[in-house]
């Protein structure tokens, strides 16, 4: 009697467990990311992977979307092209994704894109390169800028300066390589020409000698630097000690306070392209940008305890960018959520504001840059329309 | 003109830099016949902990000591811990264990600190000095005087104290060393001791100029032993020279030739020496006290 009875209880608890986890194990929806949270990108990837955890929870914590709690499914590719390649297979097939965010590096994301595409899952990639959604793919975006874009704005800065003889010294890295590459392409279009280049290696430590070739040419009217690393810090250092006056530009891929803090003094005039969530503060109060950047940085700085970097911020606007769709398509299915991402309109994130279309899976223009000037050891915003 | 001072400067600049790391690869060279490798880790230490020392608000020339001797206690432990247990190992197998603990290092290095690039305040400040068209940082020159400092105290130390023969006589042949009384154990670790220290000091002299990082050391060993052999691995001056040389040759490669391939042309340059010169510039006098 006793035994029946306490298989009775047994029984009912599992029942009622059944019925209370059951619904919610229903209603759940998976959502993958690989990122590269180790390695070399893991100054990339270690603040996207907190922004979606934080950004999901609290997702989570207003109901879900469409219902339905969403499950963050996160892989670290360690930055290895390889294993990314892997963990997508791995979503896809075990996991059953319904939509992908991330792939932090260009490379990890060219790796799996072959796989959602057939596998016909939205994959909102968070990395760089231009090849990622030129030529158009149909499943897959991407939210950071391009370092063409930041070639095109500081070539029109240079134009508003009236000035069009450049020169460009740059590293041997790949995001040095891919940039250099795109001023060099886009530069006849921008009216402007470029009459010098010259290299460096990834660790030297001194370059005065590229430096006293573009000094000693006459006809170069401003400099260029796309780099990565330590090696801006050290050309604007050594700028500086040759007494060069032309104007230097650096790019996006040092838009960091660590930039100045490196160069020190030499950095002063120093003008470079980067993303409104960088000056949040200092935007004029009718910026559309200024609300959201300012929001997810306190966000993000009170959350993590760590200063805002533009690299969380594309991940901020890949979730979003895929929540909205999906609530506008008002369902998970992902023909439906696919087809909402390409007529995401006037979105506002922290990159820029998002105009998606069948030809463009970016979606940003050249207004999504700021051009800044550093002056007493702050980002100044230049005026735009002005030099 | 000004042009040739300028790339005569920067040569100055880079290749005291890498005399001043090939300097720490020469004493344990001497002591034991392992060319360490982890000899860049020791620079990137004695820049990384003056660095966070004096973020947590120590006086630079104090931060500057304690990452002396952290160093000194780093290169203890590898010795004790690493080079020691394999001491009947040869001496290939005594470098790989080198590269082991170098890659070691540097990954507890990128846990301790961070992974973001650091700088110090130079000595003498940053304004350049400038002569005939060209501009040197006052830094540059730090840097250089400290090789020859060192080079001087490496001098004595070898040449007119009772342990530097010591030294001297464990390299060349451990079991008579012994037999004579010598503890060469102790010098051997002694050694590493003395080489950390140096690889500290190099790492502190020249963080205003190059920064670092947790992963500075691995190039800057690679050219500053590229630079030790050049001059002749195991002789001090022979490691400035090579360094000098080395940096010269990046310096003028990069303004005169093409500043893409630099590095190849200063690395053709070198192998063409070696074949020539097996022991390198300076080497042949330590071969004869053998």
């Amino acid at each position: 009697m006793k035994l029946l009875r306490s298989v009775a209880v047994a029984a009912t608890s599992i029942f009622v467990a059944i019925l209370i986890t059951a619904p919610l194990a229903w209603a759940q929806v998976k959502i993958g990311a690989v990122l590269s949270v180790t390695g070399p990108a893991s100054f990339l990837g270690d603040p996207e992977k907190k922004t979606l955890e934080m950004y999901v929870a609290a997702i989570n914590a207003k109901g879900g979307v469409n219902g339905q709690k969403v499950q963050l499914v996160i892989y670290d590719d360690g930055g290895d092209a390889n294993n990314a390649r892997t963990f997508a297979t791995r979503l896809i097939e075990e996991d059953k994704i319904v939509a992908m965010v991330g792939g932090t590096t260009t490379g990890s994301t060219l790796a799996m894109i072959p796989a959602f595409e057939e596998a016909q899952i939205p994959f909102i990639s968070l990395a760089g390169a231009i090849q990622i959604i030129q030529p158009v793919r149909k499943w897959v975006f991407k939210t950071p800028h391009t370092d063409t874009m930041a070639c095109e704005k500081i070539f029109a800065d240079i134009k508003r300066r009236n000035l069009s003889k450049v020169a460009l010294i740059s590293g041997s890295g790949g995001f040095d390589k891919s940039m250099e590459a795109e001023c060099v392409k886009v530069a006849p279009k921008a009216g402007i020409t470029i009459v010098h280049q010259e290299n460096y290696g990834p660790r030297d430590t001194d370059m005065t000698p590229q430096l006293t070739n573009i000094k000693s040419k006459a006809d170069v009217q401003a400099v260029i630097n796309p780099g990565f690393g330590q090696g801006p810090a050290i050309v604007t250092r050594n700028y500086r000690q040759l007494g060069i006056t032309q104007p230097l530009y650096q790019s996006h891929g040092v838009a960091s306070k660590q930039f100045i803090e490196l160069a020190g003094p030499a950095a002063e005039g120093v003008r470079l392209p980067a993303a409104a969530l960088l000056v949040a503060d200092k935007l004029p109060n009718n910026d559309p940008q200024k609300p959201v950047a300012e929001a997810y940085k306190k966000t993000y700085e009170q959350g993590t305890g760590q200063p805002v970097s533009t690299f969380g911020g594309h991940a901020y606007d890949g979730l979003m960018i895929l929540v909205e769709s999906a609530k506008r398509a008002g369902s998970w299915d992902k023909s439906k959520v696919r087809d909402e991402i390409e007529k995401t309109k006037g979105f506002v994130g922290t990159g820029g504001i998002v105009n998606m279309s069948p030809t463009d899976h970016l979606g940003l223009d050249l207004s999504a840059f700021r051009m800044l000037e550093i002056k007493k050891g702050d980002w100044t915003l230049v005026p735009e329309g002005s030099s | 003109m000004a042009e040739f001072l300028q790339f005569f400067f920067s040569g100055l600049t880079v290749g005291s830099v890498y005399a001043l790391v090939a300097l720490g690869f020469t004493l344990i060279y001497n002591a034991s016949d392992v060319i360490n490798f982890a000899q860049g880790e020791f620079v990137m230490l004695g820049g990384m902990v003056t660095v966070f020392l004096a973020l947590a608000g120590i006086p630079l020339p104090l931060a500057a000591l304690m990452a002396v001797m952290a160093a000194v206690a780093v290169g203890l432990a590898l010795h004790r811990l690493a080079i020691e247990p394999a001491r009947g190992a040869g001496v290939v197998n005594l470098i790989i264990i080198t590269i082991g603990a170098s890659i070691f290092l540097r990954g507890i290095a990128q846990l301790v600190f961070d992974k973001r690039f650091h700088s110090l305040p130079p000595l003498f400040g940053a304004d350049p000095i400038r002569i005939g068209g060209a501009a040197i940082l006052p830094q540059s020159l730090v840097v250089l005087a400290g090789a020859a400092i060192i080079v001087l105290l490496l001098w004595f130390f070898i040449d007119r104290t009772l342990t530097g023969k010591a030294v001297i006589a464990t390299a060349a042949n451990r079991l008579a060393a012994r037999l004579v009384g010598i503890d060469t154990r102790r010098i051997v670790g002694l050694s590493f001791a003395v080489s950390a220290a140096i690889g500290a000091v190099a790492g502190i002299l020249i963080t205003p100029l190059t920064l670092t990082s947790y992963d500075v050391g691995t190039l800057l060993a690679l050219k500053g032993f590229a630079a030790a052999m050049l001059g002749g691995i195991g002789s001090a001056p022979g490691a400035v020279l090579g360094g000098l040389i080395l940096g010269m040759l990046e310096a003028f490669s990069a303004g005169y030739l093409s500043s893409a391939y630099k590095d190849a042309v200063a690395f053709v340059v070198i192998l063409c020496v070696l074949f020539a010169l097996p022991q390198g510039l300076l080497g042949s006098a330590k071969i004869e006290r053998v």
